[in-house]
């Protein structure tokens, strides 16, 4: 990572520290009550501004402005098609917009960024190195016990040595989350990464991002279809439609979550259904 | 016989046919696969020792060792088998080695693959015995002629299944590569290398039996050492058993490249769930 990058993060942690945001305080009243301060926001802003994305004459974004603050957990949900992929794949920097700007931490994306992470719906792990290989694959300096160090966070110590094939579906994403992880990101962004998983290691999932997103305070971006869980896990949710941005809501319910059960999660979750 | 044999034997059978857990199965599977060249060997002998066969036509597989024991003695049998696994292995070397950096490049570069491929493909479908008359004028019977031919045998196999195993590599993971940052060299030593691997190593099985295939016909026809020039000179002297031990020194020779690629396979793919249990099992067998 490069200096000035670090730099940004750490101003904008300062400019977070004087004005947090109301869902900001709101996570950390929900998650540690006393010790508001400790909650570490590294996450790094995004900014979009007159985003437009099309392939051939098929646009599939037009002019999209979207400011995202730094920490926030986000998540876009809209119908298969509406580009909320390729939305993530511009931010990444995997995709050139055909107009607009974005930028990470202030600084503008032109290309792919060490510090935003795309977390992919299949884990995409390769098969022929084991599991501690794969999570250090960027082999930075000490990769080993970073790598390490992020497997435990996930759960995953005792896999360190073991072959991708032989792990199962939720384990692989948490292997490619901890990957994620290694390099501290500013940024992640997830493509619907819990799409394929069962019900219940869903929601282990979903307890797993909520709080190492806690603990390492990265702006997140989350995209799904699945509207129950948008409410369950962001602060706020966007709804993707016809290449704009058809709803914009905070969602300030207490954290943690009690998914489905919660009623006022009922009533989010019906505005949200409304528009998409 | 009873009760208690005859479900002791349908233990066994059931044993067999599940993969080779215990030490009976295994032993089992070990007979089973013996049994029929064993019992070939045994029908051949008697058939040669009752005249039904006649030895001048294929010698009684006791001749055959005979042979062996005498060739080995005397020496004849470990120089030509030294000379023509040093020709096979020279042009397997030169061959296989030009194939695979060809498979490599025209794999990752579109350009390399416009320039190569096409002419490949037509002079993969030519037999490459075709032209020993032509290899005979330019070089002669010397060493070059059978190390080229085998060259050019073993090229293709490598060339198309290095090629093959590059394109067929799952781009989601060559895009995940890029987005974790990985440079052009890590992406080749990381990613490509290694997913092309099992199609490589498919390539190399087949570069082998080419080799000694192109081996025996080369040696035939014209040389002066080597087991395919000990069969010729032992058909001129009516020395059939010498002949047909040269015939199983092939074979003995081709298995062993096999099972060396085999085991290769087993250390390199131990990832692949498919190649793991079979490799392993095959190689101990």
């Amino acid at each position: 990572m490069s200096e000035p990058a670090s730099d940004l993060r750490l101003r904008e942690r300062s400019v977070l520290r004087e004005s947090p945001g109301p869902t900001e305080r709101n996570v950390v009243r929900a998650l540690k009550p006393r010790k508001q301060e400790e909650r570490r926001v590294n996450g790094q802003a995004v900014l979009l501004e007159g985003l437009s994305k099309s392939f051939g004459r098929r646009h599939v974004l037009s002019r999209l402005n979207l400011e995202i603050p730094a920490g926030q957990l986000l998540a876009i949900v809209g119908r298969s098609g509406c580009g909320k992929s390729t939305l993530l794949r511009l931010i990444a920097g995997l995709d050139r917009s055909s107009s607009g700007t974005i930028s990470v931490g202030g600084a503008e994306v032109n290309s792919l960024q060490s510090n935003v992470r795309l977390l992919f719906q299949d884990a995409r792990l390769l098969p022929w190195h084991r599991v501690i290989s794969n999570v250090g694959i960027a082999r930075a300096k000490n990769w080993r016990d970073s790598a390490a160090a992020a497997l435990a966070d996930v759960g995953l110590a005792d896999r360190a040595n073991d072959w991708p094939a032989v792990l199962s579906g939720g384990q692989a994403q948490r292997v490619a989350l901890a990957r994620a992880l290694v390099s501290r990101p500013g940024v992640l962004l997830l493509d619907e990464p819990f799409g394929a998983l069962d019900a219940l290691t869903r929601t282990e999932m979903h307890r797993l991002l909520e709080r190492i997103w806690h603990e390492h305070g990265f702006t997140t971006v989350l995209i799904t279809h699945d509207v129950a869980e948008a409410v369950a896990l962001a602060d706020r949710v966007i709804v993707l439609r016809d290449g704009g941005i058809a709803l914009d809501i905070p969602i300030d319910l207490h954290r943690p979550r009690r998914g489905p059960a919660d009623t006022s999660a009922v009533a989010f979750q019906a505005r949200i259904l409304n528009e998409v | 016989m009873t009760v208690g044999s005859e479900t002791a034997r349908k233990k066994d059978v059931l044993m067999a046919i599940r993969p080779a857990q215990t030490r009976s199965a295994t032993a089992l599977t070990f007979i089973a696969s013996w049994a029929l060249p064993l019992g070939l060997l045994v029908v051949w002998e008697i058939a040669s020792r009752s005249g039904v066969l006649s030895t001048r036509l294929l010698p009684a597989p006791s001749a055959v060792a005979a042979a062996f024991a005498e060739s080995v003695r005397n020496g004849t049998l470990p120089t030509n088998a030294a000379i023509s696994t040093e020709r096979a292995l020279k042009g397997l070397a030169i061959g296989g080695g030009i194939g695979f950096v060809l498979g490599i490049f025209a794999g990752i570069s579109r350009l390399i693959e416009v320039v190569f491929d096409s002419s490949m493909q037509m002079l993969r479908n030519v037999p490459h015995l075709a032209i020993i008359p032509l290899v005979i004028l330019w070089f002669g019977i010397g060493e070059e002629a059978k190390i080229f031919l085998v060259a050019i045998g073993t090229a293709f196999p490598l060339y198309l299944n290095t090629f093959h195993g590059i394109r067929t590599i799952d781009v989601r993971l060559i895009e995940m590569a890029r987005v974790y940052g990985l440079g052009r060299l890590a992406l080749f030593w990381r990613v490509i290398l290694p997913g092309a691997l099992p199609s490589i190593l498919i390539g190399l099985r087949f570069s082998l039996g080419i080799m000694w295939l192109t081996l025996i016909v080369a040696e035939t026809i014209s040389s002066t050492s080597g087991i395919g020039y000990m069969t010729m000179n032992a058909r001129e002297f009516l020395q059939t058993d010498v002949v047909v031990l040269g015939v199983i020194v092939y074979a003995l020779l081709g298995k062993l490249a096999d099972t060396i690629t085999r085991l290769i396979e087993a250390r390199a793919l131990a990832w692949h769930p498919a190649y793991r249990l079979n490799a392993t099992r095959e190689a101990t067998s």
